[in-house]
């Protein structure tokens, strides 16, 4: 599937609203560790069909990432019935990432 | 002027590395600054070719001789961090020390494993949650707000220059350490020994041993110098706790970094350690192979 844009105007519909799992990665242009991590994420999203994957931009959803409580980028969460149940911080590997999705 | 590869660290690994990048005519500096685990090393009895066994200060010495004989740049500067910069396509790096700025094609991290690691309560729980080892990735979430650096090093001093502009106020916080000379309007420093870094969800306060407190939004860590998970976390290489994730090519999850030693984990032996820096240099070797 392909890695859906989030922001404050989607994030309820697509994110909390949904009853599976939604794994959401929350980066910046400007921080070398989330282009590392963009791939990865890329990868995840076309291997796991059934699961959707989302990036939030933090510079333009501050309120998100204020939301969520993320203090350092890339975090990536998974959400579940609208709670996020999973975060990691920083690059962290695809299969650790791919465990928490089964 | 942009060299081949530049390894970080002069011990077993980085050394075995430089000899093998010198001799395949690549253009080589090894930066190191903190002292190796091997010069701290009594005697070796347990490697090949020395009957009587060698103290670890002369082997370590003698492999630094034996790279510069070969033509290898040996520098004794403090690296404070790395730079990716792509340029046709391809990964540069630029590495910034405390004297001057290098570039290079490859980069080897051969640092061994930091000794003087923060080991204070409630850093750990409160990681990702007020607590940052990456002041230029993650001062964007503090602007405006109180921060902490904890450090007293050029290091140190490098993550508040990333913070100053970004955050109403930074306090660096020796932990004990002698002051460093720094002045900023908007700088505070404070050397009392730090006992706990507290806060329920996120960092609130830091607690001193004399149970005085300081309000602070994020605490930065900076003690020593930039070790191979400081520069990691930076670069975004993928790491294990806080040894860097290689494969058997001694590649890391970025192209053209390279890492072996100690700080990758495993055996922590002086045989072990020739034999990942050698592997890593021929890795690079065939790396620059593919980009030229």
């Amino acid at each position: 599937m392909s890695v859906l844009k989030l922001g404050t105007d989607n994030f309820e519909e697509e994110v909390l609203k949904d009853n599976n799992k939604v794994l959401v990665d929350f980066y910046a242009d400007w921080c070398g560790p989330c282009r590392m991590m963009s791939p990865i994420i890329d990868e995840i999203a076309e291997e796991k069909t059934g699961i959707k994957v989302g990036k939030v931009n933090v510079d333009d959803n501050q309120e998100l990432a204020v939301k969520y409580n993320v203090m350092s980028i890339p975090t990536i969460m998974i959400f579940e019935n609208g709670i996020p149940k999973k975060t990691f911080i920083g690059v962290t590997d695809k299969n650790e990432i791919l465990e928490q999705l089964n | 002027m942009l060299y081949d590869v530049i390894i970080i660290g002069a011990g077993p690994a980085g050394i075995s590395a430089s000899l093998y990048t010198k001799r395949a005519n690549l253009s080589t500096l090894i930066l190191y600054f903190e002292k190796s685990s091997l010069e701290q090393a009594n005697m070796i009895e347990n490697y090949y070719g020395f009957e009587n066994g060698i103290d670890g200060k002369s082997l370590y010495e003698i492999g630094i001789k034996q790279a510069k004989k070969l033509g290898v740049e040996v520098e004794k500067e403090e690296l404070l961090k790395i730079e990716i910069d792509i340029k046709e396509g391809k990964n540069v790096f630029i590495l910034t020390t405390t004297k001057k700025q290098y570039m290079a094609k490859a980069v080897i991290i051969a640092t061994g494993t930091k000794k003087n690691k923060v080991k204070i309560k409630g850093v750990k729980n409160l990681e990702g949650k007020g607590i940052s080892y990456c002041a230029i990735c993650d001062g964007f979430f503090y602007r405006n707000q109180d921060v902490a650096v904890i450090g007293s090093g050029n290091y140190a001093l490098s993550e508040t220059n990333d913070l100053i502009n970004i955050a109403k106020t930074v306090t660096i916080l020796t932990n004990g350490e002698k002051a460093p000379e720094f002045r900023a309007e908007n700088v505070n420093i404070i050397t009392k020994p730090i006992e706990e870094i507290k806060g329920e969800n996120k960092v609130e306060e830091v607690v001193f041993n004399d149970n005085s407190r300081l309000k602070t939004s994020g605490v930065f860590i900076a003690q020593g110098t930039a070790g191979s998970t400081e520069i990691a976390k930076k670069l975004g290489i993928l790491l294990n706790g806080d040894k860097i994730v290689v494969n058997d090519k001694m590649e890391t999850n970025i192209k053209g970094i390279y890492a072996c030693g100690d700080c990758t984990g495993g055996i922590l032996q002086v045989s072990t350690a020739v034999s990942k820096g050698t592997v890593a240099a021929l890795s690079v070797i065939q790396y620059l192979k593919t980009q030229s």
